[in-house]
């Protein structure tokens, strides 16, 4: 028989390497899938995740890699403060959306302006886009003891009505000869998030994913506030006697991550995106959630897990396209992906040990 | 502007029918987070059941077949969860979206050859004399088996949860893990029971929607129904019979939004296709407002995991 | 150095190092916005995929992505093919338009073609189906069969595509049936089954018999089939499964004819960008058969205005023609233009209801 024990800390040498070996194994197991699907298992391994860093393009998809990462992480970091405390906020997909509409609709206020000063006032106002979405679970749970998942789950779909009704009516390109969508930032330099370095593929959305990043960092190691966010996750209790003001935390949790996926949002449509159009949100706000956990909430590991995760979609891209692999088998291999990180995560928290069959 | 044109008997009708797989799959997941269990991937589960349904359906040209074969599916995916959390004490939100990930590439893979075929007709049933009282039997007793089933096993599950052994047990392993163990409780087994059941019910709401309601096989064809049925759930604060109510009134607002756009009321669109949602949240917020905290609680171990340190 | 320049550099570089490969084989890329197996608009431009191998043979590679999402996501799908080596992409979405110029102004050397959009370049095409001829003679068919007067149907987005489809069907249900009603529903999807199915219910249950549908999914085809009497019609697809009764005939987007003669001319060297709209005349939309669930007389009416529609005699948007509000659009005899058509944002008289926004 094998045993789980349970470790006194996790253990150093497992919590590094397991993510190795996840992707080992999920490189074996999708191989199987894809011989099975009568591709060269070798050559799909490959296009999936070694080409898109070292393959012939590389150049272009590493800068591909944080286009696709930045708003992962920007979403996920804000999400982990409030999953950490306890705080579930499952809607960071609608806040996406308001942010971006928010955001879009204080720069295109001011077509065609050159303005230097309408790309910031674009940033603040999707910040309080994502933020005042993000309010309306927060006060509902402090307020009435409202349950947060459902509300903040309903308000992405009210969002994506209010996206559709925005992007074939309000925000409409008014020279867009009736067709819906907004008019593209591209053609509108002072309200543009263009590259900063393009063949990195930075832009103010990467720059702003990594200072949450780091700040998120010290805020959790360093600071008062943290040590709280800490504190009432392990224990609600504990945490009330030393003085936390839950409605606070609340309030604090869901408004932080309300605004950086409002940021998310408006980096994306102000820039790689473009425009506001009907579809124009991609299920951000959700994969971020698995970023979040995928990352153990720490902002390091979500930096590291955005990253992970923008790699299986950008060369499952390249794999569709190169090879013919359905859309339906790269979402097998990262879900499959996912399950083998969560699971060799056992290896670093537990030991096993082999047990004689005890006679009762 | 036309209200008559809408016939609220039909309409009704038409609710129970609309609203049936999120009953089905929010009522298994209820059994699961009783258990103290937060299974996510009820997307997941629910395509996988819409596309084993669906195809062990056409093979047999059985309805009941391809039921039996989604109760399974979902069952068997949703083991997958119960391995990955239950054993190697995965987290369960990030399994739970995992699954959803994996149940929707898994279902379009197995589905791939199954488009545009049509599904044997599951027949009504006409419930003799009932079904021909005026007016009520128009709605509630002329319908296919599952909506009756659905509402059944809803009515097993009060009945379970309320007045059983079993029932006591599963409550107690949601509510403290580590005492029902020491109470000798095999919480590991019954938590993998539990999410099984919750597996089955969600393949059984999909292949509701395969082979019923809509009924044929598209990939994402749940579109978001496994996530409404998770709110449910909670909408619900983890008791049955609310779970159905709560999806007959986010069925019924569909429904009816439609309806009144179809009479041309003229409310813009836009609004009543927000409506569900919004509806939603209003009478959460009046239900939560007018109780005290404790009784809306959820499982105590809700989401956490247990492992048993001798 | 800009990454513009790198990856001209890179395509030309290909195109150079390529070029005794590439020689034999045309390499022709699609993105497409939904899954191949959509039953209706992406499995139809798959099928036009499907034509061009079947065509070319071993002349040509095909290589698609399908579910790629409009924004960043399609702007990498086509750099990514492009850099692959592909010599001609078709985007397959309106969506993709701003992106599609994007990526076309940095490979040069690479054709593009865009559905449905409006904005062309020197290597980039744009081309449409004309659609809404077949919404007329569908309207043709839905004016004389319906026994309640009232036609349900179902919208996905207010955009002038569907509008012109409504305006066009009711037009010519109202020409043979001055009682008809038309009840439109927004379902605000292109394609959600349930939801297409509810709605479908909906209009029926309020006494609805003939549904059209502008979403993509066969689901509207399946709720008419439970009600006995109820028609419909295949949308983008033939949907044939459903004959011959509901689906009594069907418009069909024939992606092939134009998708070969495209992938000939980049292989003959005779390319150039264009702007194609085309209708019944060119193949581009079929309709379906139509079945005995239709009278013989309808039947021949119905087939009689298709063809005047394709010989050029009639055009679907003749005066004369009101808007909504009563205003005068089009006087007697005079047709509509393309411009006006192709921007469409307002009912004809005598639909109720207002357009959303």
């Amino acid at each position: 028989m094998l045993r789980l024990e349970k470790r006194p800390a996790p253990s150093r040498f497992w919590s590094a390497s397991a993510p190795i070996l996840a992707v080992v194994l999920t490189m074996i197991a999708g191989g199987i899938l894809f011989a099975f699907l009568g591709k060269n298992p070798v050559e799909a391994i490959r296009t999936i995740f070694w080409d898109p860093i070292f393959g012939e393009f590389a150049f272009y998809y590493r800068g591909q890699l944080l286009v696709k990462a930045a708003p992962l992480i920007l979403i996920a970091i804000g999400l982990s403060l409030g999953f950490r405390a306890g705080i579930w906020n499952i809607g960071a997909e609608g806040q996406y959306i308001m942010g971006a509409i928010f955001g879009a609709g204080a720069g295109l206020a001011f077509y065609p302006s050159d303005s230097f000063l309408i790309f910031p006032l674009m940033i603040v106002a999707g910040a309080f886009g994502g933020w005042i979405w993000a309010m309306i679970p927060a006060i509902l749970k402090t307020r009435f003891g409202t349950n947060e998942i459902l509300v903040s789950l309903m308000l992405v779909y009210v969002a994506e009505a209010i996206l559709a009704s925005m992007s074939s009516g309000l925000l409409r390109n008014p020279d867009g000869m009736g067709f819906p969508g907004s008019r593209n930032f591209k053609e509108f330099p002072a309200a543009h998030n263009d590259f900063i370095i393009e063949a990195a593929g930075i832009h103010w959305g990467v720059v702003f994913a990594f200072l949450a990043v780091i700040s998120t960092y010290v805020l959790l190691s360093r600071h008062l506030l943290g040590f709280q966010i800490r504190l009432t996750g392990e224990s609600p209790r504990a945490a009330r006697f030393a003085g936390v003001n839950p409605s606070l935390l609340i309030v604090f949790c869901l408004g932080l991550s309300g605004a950086l996926a409002g940021l998310a949002g408006l980096f994306e449509v102000s820039g790689p995106a473009g425009q506001i159009s009907i579809d124009f949100n991609s299920g951000y706000g959700f994969t971020a959630i698995i970023v979040a956990f995928l990352g153990r909430l720490n902002p390091i590991g979500i930096l590291l897990a955005g990253l992970l995760m923008a790699l299986t979609y950008i060369g499952g891209e390249a794999a569709q396209g190169n090879l013919g692999l359905p859309a339906a088998a790269i979402q097998l291999l990262q879900g499959m992906l996912l399950f083998f990180l969560l699971a060799v995560d056992v290896l670093s928290n537990f030991r096993i040990r082999r047990t004689k069959n005890e006679v009762a | 502007m036309d209200f008559s044109a809408i016939n609220p008997l039909v309409l009704l009708a038409s609710i129970m029918v609309a609203s049936t797989p999120i009953v089905l799959a929010a009522i298994g997941e209820l059994v699961v987070e009783k258990a103290g269990v937060l299974n996510l991937g009820v997307e997941g589960m629910m395509i996988t059941g819409a596309v084993c349904g669906f195809v062990a359906a056409v093979l047999s040209g059985s309805p009941t077949v391809g039921f039996i074969a989604a109760a399974i599916g979902g069952a068997l995916l949703s083991l997958l969860f119960g391995i990955l959390t239950q054993f190697l004490q995965s987290n369960q939100v990030a399994t739970g979206l995992a699954l959803t990930l994996f149940g929707l590439g898994l279902s379009a893979l197995v589905g791939q050859g199954y488009v545009g075929i049509k599904a044997p007709p599951t027949p009504d049933i006409h419930i003799p004399l009932l079904a021909d009282i005026p007016v009520i039997g128009r709605i509630v007793f002329q319908h296919d088996l599952m909506v009756y089933f659905s509402i059944a096993l809803i009515g097993v599950v009060w009945a379970v949860l309320k007045y059983s052994r079993i029932g006591l047990i599963l409550r107690a392993v949601g509510e403290n893990h580590d005492a029902a163990h020491a109470l000798g409780y095999k919480v590991v087994r019954i938590r993998l029971l539990a999410i099984m059941f919750g597996g089955a019910c969600a393949g059984l709401g999909g292949a509701y929607l395969s082979l019923i309601r809509v009924p044929q096989w598209t990939e994402g064809m749940t579109a978001g129904a496994g996530w409404i049925a998770l709110a449910i759930v909670v909408f619900a604060s983890w008791r049955p019979w609310r779970v159905l109510l709560g999806a007959y009134l986010f069925g019924g607002v569909t429904v009816l939004q439609l309806n009144l756009q179809a009479a041309g009321i003229a409310i813009p669109v836009e609004y009543l296709s927000m409506s569900p949602y919004l509806i939603t949240i209003l009478v959460l917020v009046i239900m939560s407002s007018n109780r005290n905290r404790a009784a809306l609680g959820a499982p105590a171990a809700l989401g956490r995991s247990f492992h048993a340190s001798s | 150095m800009r990454i513009t320049s790198i990856l001209a550099g890179a395509a030309l570089a290909l195109g150079l190092a390529g070029g005794a490969i590439a020689q034999d084989k045309t390499k022709v890329g699609f993105v497409f916005v939904g899954p191949v197996g959509d039953g209706g608009w992406t499995y139809e431009h798959n099928q036009g995929r499907l034509a061009i191998e079947a065509e070319f043979g071993d002349k040509v590679e095909t290589v698609f992505q399908e579910n790629v999402p409009e924004g960043a996501d399609a702007e990498r799908v086509m750099t990514q093919m492009a850099l692959g080596g592909a010599d001609l992409i078709f985007t397959t979405s309106f969506g993709y338009m701003d992106q599609t110029l994007a990526v076309a102004a940095k490979f040069p050397n690479v054709k593009f073609e865009h559905a449905t959009g409006y904005k062309r370049s020197d290597n980039v095409s744009t081309y449409s189906a004309r659609f809404y001829e077949g919404r007329a003679v569908q309207g043709h068919i839905a004016g004389k069969m319906t026994k309640t007067n009232k036609i349900g149907y179902i919208a996905s987005f207010p955009i002038p595509e569907v509008i012109r489809g409504i305006n066009s069907a009711y037009i010519h249900a109202k020409r043979v049936n001055p009682d008809v009603e038309f009840s439109v529903v927004w379902a605000y999807t292109w394609f959600d089954p349930a939801k297409e199915a509810d709605a479908a219910k909906a209009l029926i249950e309020q006494g609805a018999d003939v549904i059209l549908q502008h979403t993509d999914s066969t689901a509207p085809l399946a709720a008419a089939e439970q009600t006995e009497g109820v028609i419909g019609f295949g949308q983008a697809s033939d949907m044939s499964e459903y004959a011959p009764a509901p689906r009594v005939s069907s418009i069909i987007d024939n992606w092939a004819p134009y998708y070969v003669a495209r992938t000939k001319a980049v292989m003959d060297g005779t390319w150039t960008s264009v702007d194609t709209w085309d209708g019944i005349s060119a193949g581009m939309v079929k309709i379906g058969e139509i079945t005995d669930a239709v009278p013989a007389d309808v039947k021949a009416e119905a087939l009689a205005l298709a063809a005047s529609i394709a010989s050029g005699d009639y055009e679907p948007f003749t005066g004369p023609l009101n808007k909504q509000d009563g205003s005068a659009w089009l006087a007697a005899g005079e047709t509509a233009d393309d411009g006006t058509l192709a921007g469409m944002s307002f009912y004809v008289e005598g639909l109720t209801g207002d357009v959303p926004n």
